[in-house]
């Protein structure tokens, strides 16, 4: 493989990357919280990107009011399914995965019902579908996007986490719940703030996925919600840098097998699932060798 | 069961050859479309059962139910299917020489695609039921997804995504309640039995359990291997009833079909498990209705494709909520109860199977 292939690779797998590290922030944040895989995290991400589209082709909407009126729809999703779903079952392990499971497959069928299973094509600014070109090397404008923003995001997350009362209270949340409670901490409004900021990432993520693979249909969420929960757990579940690292690995991963082994290219889930597998199994811990709080089943 | 096993176990080849000669007679008496929706039930009852026993029972939350009905399913279909009418679906890809030749008869076919997804149960469940909780959880869903991917990919075995056509209907409601049958029988006696006990224990206290010498590890992996042989079963009569196989069947929708069956019934209990199944069959056809397009009153309604899917999520929602005994808790009909009925007034009802 030439060096200009290679790059033009490279280029793709940072896009990717990137897209995996920014949704796979949803999956860790809550599970950092309340140790629960959000399986309707993928959804969150394609009501974020259905609702865009949605505001844009059916009332005229200019991008830049439809995509923010969607990300709010998205984190009052996100709030009222905590509120109404998760909280309840919140001591009960096993009710609370299959709580979780019923609200993804909810919202899927949901939208085929309201929608229809037809994929749509998803509105972007046009700036996004440019090409710069150095030499034989296409760098399109939409994956320096993808890293901008997922540059900002993550800053503003560092930021978040580590300089404020909310991020303070949701490491503590983490470390040790029952002594956080004690310190004066309100699990209950922490868990909230870490379904908005979840919500947040998802729609940001929607918003750039299906820019860079325009079209949108009730199961948009499945496959990069899936890849971003592989990514986490790599990474190391509960984790904020491990959901960056693990995700990113992941992208970059599949877009280089595609490169060296392009036969390989219609197994490149089954191989996702695998690495799953062999890192719960073997490394639950995942890269950062994440310990999280006993379980309680 | 304690004070007349002989007698209970007498009651019970007596009904279950009863059930099996209604059958008989259905099959060719009862509307085709009737014949359907109870080969349904009976298919369903076999794989919510082995949902109970792994769930419910043993306290182990696994989603690879539908791989392992996949692997049911597609070694009945390419066994049965006579190698012209295999032609006809490879329209692509020479099927591979190791089947494009084979026509077994249902039964050796049957068991060996039971055989084949206990094998692949036993292979996932010898690492998987190592873990807990959410791990668990993933690993077999994880799994279950791997076999669909690679039945998708491998096509001169299962001619990939457009699947198989034409499955001859070999089989027929007896076949479908006989498994049933059989199911859950086997089940009920695995879990009176002392292994049965052992499993109820690691469900309520895996520490517990092991203090006291039990090995947990082979329990759960036998509870799995179990019911993953009755899946693999009931995947091969789901595709001969179907007609058609195809790896988006065998979607996680399926597995989560069967948890909800299992959680409407009262996840700990056979009896429940296997009126939910009917209470699911029966609605299914009777959303399938409204799903379609029609003319109601010389209105032209479009239909609401996707409508059953979401009426189940919703109903698994308000299960989880606000009713996870589901019908029947952890209750049975059982012979005994049935007498105990009968002792003190007049029999209401039938008691139903088992």
């Amino acid at each position: 493989m030439d060096l200009e292939l290679f790059m033009q690779f490279l280029i793709n797998g940072i896009a990717l990357g990137s897209l995996y590290a920014l949704i796979a922030i949803g999956y860790t944040i809550i599970y950092g919280v309340v140790q629960l895989i959000n399986f309707a995290h993928g959804e969150f991400f394609m009501v974020a990107a259905f609702m865009t589209m949605w505001g844009v082709s059916q009332y005229g909407m200019q991008l830049g009011v439809a995509f923010p009126l969607a990300t709010l729809l998205v984190v009052g999703l996100a709030l009222f399914v905590d509120r109404t779903v998760y909280r309840p079952l919140r001591e009960q392990k096993t009710s609370s995965f299959i709580g979780a499971i019923s609200i993804s497959f909810l919202l899927q069928n949901l939208f085929v019902v309201l929608f229809t299973s037809r994929a749509k094509p998803f509105p972007h600014p046009a700036l996004l579908d440019e090409v710069i070109n150095f030499g034989t090397v296409a760098l399109p404008v939409v994956n320096i996007f993808i890293v901008g923003v997922a540059i900002v995001m993550f800053g503003g997350l560092f930021f978040l986490v580590q300089y404020t009362d909310m991020g303070r209270a949701m490491r503590a949340i983490s470390k040790d719940m029952e002594v956080a409670q004690l310190m004066g901490v309100n699990p209950n409004r922490v868990i909230a703030f870490a379904f908005i900021v979840s919500a947040l990432f998802a729609a940001v993520g929607a918003f750039m996925y299906c820019s860079k693979f325009p079209y949108v249909d009730p199961f948009t969420g499945a496959i990069p919600g899936l890849k971003a929960f592989i990514g986490a757990v790599m990474g190391g579940i509960g984790s904020i840098p491990g959901a960056m690292v693990g995700g990113f690995l992941l992208g970059m991963g599949e877009i280089m097998i595609v490169a060296f082994f392009p036969d390989l290219t219609s197994f490149r889930d089954i191989i996702a699932y695998i690495i799953l597998i062999l890192f719960l199994l073997f490394r639950p811990g995942g890269i950062f060798n994440v310990r999280m709080r006993e379980e309680k089943v | 069961m304690k004070n007349m096993p002989s007698g209970n176990s007498y009651m019970t080849v007596i009904l279950g050859g009863i059930l099996l000669v209604v059958a008989y007679i259905a099959e060719s008496f009862f509307d085709p479309y009737i014949v359907r929706i109870l080969n349904m039930w009976m298919i369903y009852i076999t794989m919510v059962v082995s949902f109970v026993l792994v769930y419910g029972i043993t306290g182990q939350f696994t989603l690879a139910h539908a791989g392992l009905a996949a692997i049911g399913a597609y070694t009945v279909s390419l066994l049965t299917l006579p190698p012209d009418a295999k032609m006809v679906s490879f329209l692509l890809q020479t099927p591979h020489p190791l089947i494009a030749n084979a026509q077994w008869p249902l039964l050796p076919a049957l068991l060996l695609g039971g055989v084949l997804a206990a094998v692949v149960g036993f292979t996932i469940g010898a690492p998987a039921l190592r873990l807990h909780g959410d791990y668990l959880l993933i690993v077999t869903f994880g799994f279950s997804e791997i076999i669909r991917l690679v039945l998708i990919n491998l096509p001169s075995f299962t001619n990939g995504a457009m699947g198989l056509k034409g499955v001859p209907y070999l089989s027929g409601l007896v076949w479908t309640s006989a498994a049933a049958l059989l199911t859950v029988v086997l089940t009920n006696r695995l879990i009176n039995s002392s292994y049965g006990r052992a499993l109820k224990c690691i469900r309520e206290d895996e520490i517990a359990t092991e203090a006291v010498g039990v090995n947990l590890y082979r329990h759960k992996t036998l509870a799995f291997v179990f019911s993953s042989f009755f899946v693999g079963i009931a995947g091969g009569l789901f595709a001969q009833v179907l007609g058609t196989v195809d790896p988006n069947t065998f979607r996680p929708a399926l597995t989560y079909a069967v948890m909800t069956m299992a959680i409407l019934g009262g996840i700990r209990s056979l009896s429940g498990g296997i009126l939910a199944a009917g209470i699911y069959t029966v609605a299914s056809e009777l959303l399938r209705s409204v799903e379609a397009p029609r003319m109601i009153f010389g209105y032209d309604f479009p239909g609401l494709p996707g409508l059953r899917q979401l009426a189940f999520s919703i109903m698994l929602v308000l299960l989880i909520l606000f009713a996870q005994r589901g019908l029947m808790g952890g209750r049975e009909f059982s012979w005994d109860w049935i007498r105990s009925k009968l002792k003190r007034k007049a029999p209401e009802k039938d008691g139903g199977e088992q």
